[in-house]
């Protein structure tokens, strides 16, 4: 019971620390990109202590709940988008010598896990009896449900090249450094079409993490804030924390699956568990800053072209990218 | 108690719970949710029983994806979304008779049936088996399943098509 406790405690300690920091980061490279500061007086350095005084005053705030509301689905959808992503954590390989649970179907449990996140934003949406949470809500619905099929066609890729599903046996597999005597063994310098692969998920898993470019789900300029227009105090902040912590989710996906887990790029040096830690949060934390700097670059798309780069363009190169790697994995 | 047998209680007490409050809600969003929480509970229960799989392949396609489909129906076939529509009771008499019946004949089976109770062995290999199963003795139903739904997918393209064409006028 116990050591259950501290191994489900150990992702969230992972989570919640991250989650400060992103905050601080995302406000911070917001400021650079935009020829500012950003937060400078909390704190010293930098303002580093933003993110713990905003959490210190979203403790103290009034938890409103509108009187039309569905309460109880109201109170609950936060919580379950929270516990979505934070369950599908229990099978990222976070070191060589920690990972929540060793099961044999990893990626698809966390592909299955997220696919609640979609849920819990329409039961926000529809709870909160508001015309512009319900509009994010479907908004949010359709987006997920679109860009889940090329998120999983490609993921499927790396699992056709990999031949497993547990996350931990396809880091292992993508130890040493022989790819055209140089380059480390990450699956992404394999062979041509991961390359592909790993273009469409990048884009699949921005779209399903809300960000900019496809965060229609709570585009301010047209929606008030979508789902979460309604939501205050504590109830607001689980939703910023399942979001930063689905974007981190999706991430430490793309580090595991193409550019080698918790590997070191050289080899053995700087390899073993605490390095390996560090490696992978590392990699992880990079797609997040490509996440954070595409959201400060690019404006947002319009309904219609989010579906038309979805089903048009991401969905029939995802299946022909994996019936090409399936050749690639026949012939060589 | 042991934790599994805590957990399961837990569990079925969370897939009756939801699926009493499905039937008997009136509003038929909630219904919806209510399906959710059940579907989970199911999923739980597959896990408690080493089926690992089946429990993922619950959760990607019931909730993630039948349920997703029902809530859109739901909402988008309403008349705005502020009117819920409220469901009634027809046929209360005829409807108990069939259901106690039913239940009458399940328990029935239930008591006399000579049930034979195994240790549930425990697997980790479940994808393996299942994948060499599937492209092994039942590669027919596999296939045949398959081409069922390509014929689905087809089909449903064909009528939405047809449909927008109509709508904008164009042959």
């Amino acid at each position: 019971m116990a050591a259950i406790l501290i191994h489900a405690a150990i992702p969230l300690t992972i989570i919640l620390v991250y989650a400060l920091v992103a905050i601080w980061g995302e406000r911070k490279i917001a400021g650079f990109i935009q020829d500012r500061l950003g937060p400078m007086r909390v704190g010293g350095w930098h303002g580093w202590a933003q993110s713990i005084a905003d959490l210190l005053k979203l403790i103290q705030k009034e938890d409103i709940i509108p009187t039309n509301a569905s309460r109880f689905l109201f109170k609950f959808a936060p919580f379950m988008m929270f516990a979505a992503s934070y369950a599908a954590f229990a099978v990222i390989p976070f070191s060589s010598a920690y990972i929540g649970s060793m099961i044999n179907i990893g990626v698809f449990y966390l592909l299955a896990v997220t696919s609640i996140l979609t849920l819990s934003v329409i039961m926000a949406g529809w709870a909160s009896n508001n015309k512009w949470s319900l509009l994010g809500g479907m908004r949010s619905a359709a987006q997920m449900v679109s860009y889940e099929v090329p998120t999983i066609a490609t993921v499927l890729t790396v699992v056709l090249v990999a031949g497993s599903l547990n996350l931990m046996t396809v880091t292992e597999m993508q130890a040493g450094n022989d790819t055209l005597g140089f380059l480390p063994n990450w699956l992404i310098f394999q062979n041509p079409f991961l390359i592909v692969a790993f273009i469409i998920f990048f884009i699949s898993i921005l779209a399903e993490s809300h960000r900019v470019p496809f965060d229609l789900p709570e585009s301010e300029s047209e929606l008030v804030g979508g789902y979460q227009t309604e939501y205050s105090g504590m109830r607001w902040a689980m939703f910023m924390l399942a979001e930063y912590a689905d974007m981190l989710l999706l991430s430490l996906l793309g580090a595991t699956l193409f550019f080698g887990g918790w590997n070191s790029p050289f080899g053995d040096f700087m390899g073993g568990p605490a390095w390996g830690f560090f490696w992978f949060m590392l990699k992880g934390l990079l797609l997040v800053f490509v996440m954070m700097w595409i959201r400060w670059t690019l404006p947002r798309y319009r309904v219609d072209q989010l579906m038309h780069i979805c089903w048009n363009i991401l969905i029939p190169l995802s299946f022909i990218n994996l019936v090409l790697t399936a050749l690639w994995e026949v012939i060589f | 108690m042991e934790l599994t047998t805590i957990l399961f209680y837990l569990f079925a007490l969370v897939t009756l719970g939801s699926a009493a409050t499905m039937v008997f809600s009136k509003n038929i969003v909630h219904s919806a949710f209510a399906l959710m929480f059940t579907l989970m509970g199911v999923a739980a229960l597959y896990v408690l029983l080493y089926a690992d799989f089946l429990a993922a392949t619950q959760l990607l396609v019931y909730v993630g994806g039948i349920l997703i489909l029902i809530l859109f129906g739901v909402m988008l076939t309403s008349q705005g979304y502020t009117l819920s529509f409220k469901t009634i009771t027809v046929n209360l008499i005829p409807a108990s008779l069939i259901s106690v019946g039913i239940a009458a004949l399940l328990i029935f089976a239930f008591l006399t049936t000579d049930w034979t109770i195994s240790e549930v062995a425990e697997r980790t290999d479940t994808v393996y088996d299942l994948g060499m199963l599937l492209m092994g003795d039942y590669i027919l139903p596999f296939i045949a399943v398959g081409v069922l739904l390509l014929i689905a997918i087809i089909g449903a393209i064909l009528m939405s098509t047809r449909l927008s064409a109509e709508n904008e006028g164009v042959s």
